[in-house]
């Protein structure tokens, strides 16, 4: 007979999950394993929302696998490690991001490039290792081998630092794969979400100007004053579009709705580069003759690997780069997920969850 | 005023080519005149004289895969001289100062000047090779290399440079690397000869099996899959470092970079007028890339050329008198040739009265 959720580990776990396409969360009881050799249990501070956390448990992208306790910007304290673990002792602050398994011996998992594994397992609503589900970060706490935990880095807050986890690395990983950091070029960041607004602040670190494209014109005084790009574009305005063609080195795309990629091509200098991280539901339309007469690329990146995460970690705790949060306590969530559908949050939501998610 | 020249124009947008006395420029200060002897028939010929891209004048006098000898030298052009085998391709002008010329990118230079059908720096508007003489800028003119047959290397001109700019670029040019090409045309059949060269594995991808023989015995592929067969396509999945796309009709990518090891790069050469469906989960989950090359700059098309001397690399053309051109047109639009047609015109090309 299978086993429940319950029942399938030995240690009982507490969390919020998604039962169905609605997408609504409610409490959920679950087990986890017992701590292995070379595992780190996490006992959990805070969880970001992700939009990916909101594609999933409505099945956007069909394949989620009910109930779903979303949740892959985790950070917490060790509370126990396995005798095989070097890197962490007990009461290490720790973050574990959107992969906790990948095969460890392919070519990918040599090169640190564990989310390119072909075998790679997610944080929650997939088979890890074990063989069995994985839950995510909307939970008390977490066992994950200790290849896929992190060190937080003194002096990036537990809070505001969580998103980067997910967030951070999905800007940081294609900047520096694709050659995006040389100071003094210009990147274009397109969408100011939970991804954008963090490309604007990595960006900036880099020494590169940096222009936010945004359909919303409400969002210009945040983008410049607040966040620190050097200008505003509206993507929704011809003559401001015409007068910034031929102008950019390069374009981090974060929107994830279907968009047209037509104009952001045009904004690009001749060899220009446009990465796309956001994943909408239906294939985008690409032009041809903009890559063609201009030579210029569309590329895609997913997250990062482990060590370039903790890379990227390093390099935010250097900058003092942190996400822009709203925190919300675990019964706010079905709210939240709302208001995230909305892109009603500047930029971020982030549980309590230490200090809110309480088992019956 | 300036030299007589007679060639084959369009005159609207029916396409219909037809005899055409025109004027060239005296030879300037740095300028080489030369005799063409042949001139290769390109798509993008075929594209503009129907005005397909919106931006064709009448009269058109297409033809940028131009070869033939000198006849005379402006007084500052140093290296060209009378008799020397030259060739033009589809440049003609640059600004010279920007970003790109600066590279060696003429091709990219948004002031850059095709060889047909555009408006030249004394506001002529230029003439192509379908025509008995040509006068260019000696910065813009390509030395061939003396073993090579002119009439199986014009096509170099354009198809060459359009194919190994890219495999040059994207560094898709490392001996064992393995590349498909999709489409056996002018340009995919000169993307397996110099991908070979460049001691690459090479896989031909079509939507039929009919080029299967040609493509591995005669042009040297090592593999051969037909892209709308689900099990070819399935057993080399994730198997290229690159593909060099030369098709211009709309088509589907997705299969195409299911083929693409993760990081691949999917170089797309044909311009299909209409956008592309673009899944973008291989470009995140799988780092792979798409990306667009136009020809390529004088300084490489020369490299090009001089590799294809060294390595005896021509096109497989099918020399055609003047007077068969609508008819060759009509066979391209079909895709009937193998695989580039060349007009013989210092042999058949003649002025009428």
């Amino acid at each position: 007979m299978a086993k429940s959720p319950e029942t399938e580990h030995p240690n009982k776990a507490f969390g919020w999950a998604a039962k169905d396409k609605s997408g609504v969360l409610t409490p959920f009881h679950f087990s986890r394993r017992d701590n292995g050799d070379n595992d780190v249990t996490v006992k959990i501070l805070y969880c970001g929302v992700c939009h990916t956390d909101l594609h999933t448990i409505k099945n956007d992208w069909g394949f989620s696998y009910y109930p779903v306790v979303p949740g892959h910007e985790i950070v917490g304290i060790a509370t126990k490690v396995g005798k095989n673990v070097t890197k962490f002792r007990e009461g290490d602050r720790v973050g574990v991001g959107v992969i906790t398994g990948s095969c460890q011996s392919c070519e990918s998992c040599n090169q640190d490039l564990e989310n390119y594994c072909p075998q790679m397992s997610f944080t929650y609503n997939s088979i890890g290792s074990d063989g069995t589900k994985t839950y995510g970060g909307y939970s008390e706490s977490i066992v994950v081998d200790q290849r896929f935990v992190l060190q937080f880095p003194e002096g990036l807050p537990s809070d505001s630092g969580a998103p980067l986890l997910c967030a951070g690395i999905t800007v940081y990983s294609p900047m520096k794969y694709y050659g995006m950091t040389e100071p003094g070029k210009h990147l274009g960041v397109a969408g100011l979400g939970g991804l954008g607004h963090v490309a604007v602040k990595i960006g900036k670190a880099f020494g590169l100007k940096v222009t936010v494209i945004s359909s919303s014109p409400s969002k210009e005084d945040e983008a410049i004053n607040r966040l620190g790009a050097d200008s505003f574009l509206v993507s929704s305005d011809p003559q401001k579009m015409k007068a910034a063609i031929g102008t950019m080195d390069y374009i981090i795309d974060t929107v994830s709705a279907v968009h047209a990629l037509f104009p952001l091509l045009g904004l690009l200098k001749v060899n220009g580069k446009l990465v796309t991280l956001g994943l909408p539901e239906k294939p985008l339309e690409l032009p041809i003759f903009p890559l063609v007469l201009g030579r210029k690329m569309v590329g895609g990146s997913d997250i990062g690997g482990m060590k370039e995460t903790q890379e990227m970690l390093e390099f935010c705790a250097k900058h003092n780069i942190t996400a822009d949060i709203e925190l919300i306590k675990m019964d706010e969530i079905n709210t939240a997920m709302e208001r995230l559908a909305k892109s009603d949050v500047r930029y971020r939501f982030v549980i309590d969850v230490a200090n809110s998610l309480s088992p019956p | 005023m300036g030299k007589e020249a007679f060639g084959l124009a369009a005159k609207n947008n029916s396409g219909v080519l037809s005899p055409f006395h025109f004027s060239r420029r005296e030879t300037g200060e740095k300028d080489v005149r030369f005799k063409v002897l042949f001139c290769g028939i390109c798509h993008s010929d075929l594209h503009m004289i129907k005005n397909e891209w919106g931006i064709s004048t009448y009269p058109l006098v297409p033809g940028h895969e131009i070869v033939g000898v000198v006849t005379e030298v402006g007084s500052k052009v140093t290296r060209f001289k009378t008799g020397d085998k030259v060739g033009v391709g589809c440049l003609v002008g640059s600004c010279g100062s920007c970003d790109s010329c600066t590279e060696g990118l003429e091709n990219y230079c948004p002031k850059s000047i095709q060889t047909y059908g555009f408006k030249y720096y004394d506001d002529t508007i230029t003439y192509g090779g379908y025509s008995d003489n040509m006068v260019c800028d000696e910065g813009f003119i390509i030395r061939m290399p003396d073993n090579l047959p002119l009439d199986a290397a014009a096509p170099l001109l354009c198809a060459g440079i359009t194919v190994y700019s890219p495999l040059k670029y994207h560094g898709l040019d490392k001996p064992g690397m393995h590349i498909g090409v999709v489409g056996l045309g002018g340009l995919g059949h000169v993307a397996v000869k110099f991908a070979k060269a460049m001691s690459l594995k090479v896989t031909v991808i079509s939507t039929s099996d009919s080029k299967r023989d040609e493509a591995i015995n005669r042009l040297g592929a090592d593999a051969f899959v037909v892209s709308r067969d689900q099990k070819q396509i399935k057993d080399a999945m994730r198997t290229l470092d690159g593909i060099i796309n030369t098709v211009s009709a709309t088509h589907s990518l997705l299969p195409l970079l299911g083929l693409l090891k993760p990081k691949g790069k999917l170089v797309m050469v044909g311009a299909p007028e209409k956008p592309l469906e673009l899944p973008v989960m291989p470009l995140i989950f799988e780092r792979k890339m798409v990306m667009g090359s136009m020809i390529g700059g004088i300084k490489e098309t020369q490299e090009m050329v001089d590799m294809a001397g060294k390595h005896n690399i021509t096109a497989d053309i099918e020399l055609i008198s003047a007077d068969y051109v609508n008819t060759a047109m009509e066979r391209l639009e079909k895709a009937d040739v193998r695989y580039r047609f060349v007009i013989d015109v210092a042999n058949t090309l003649k002025p009428t009265p």
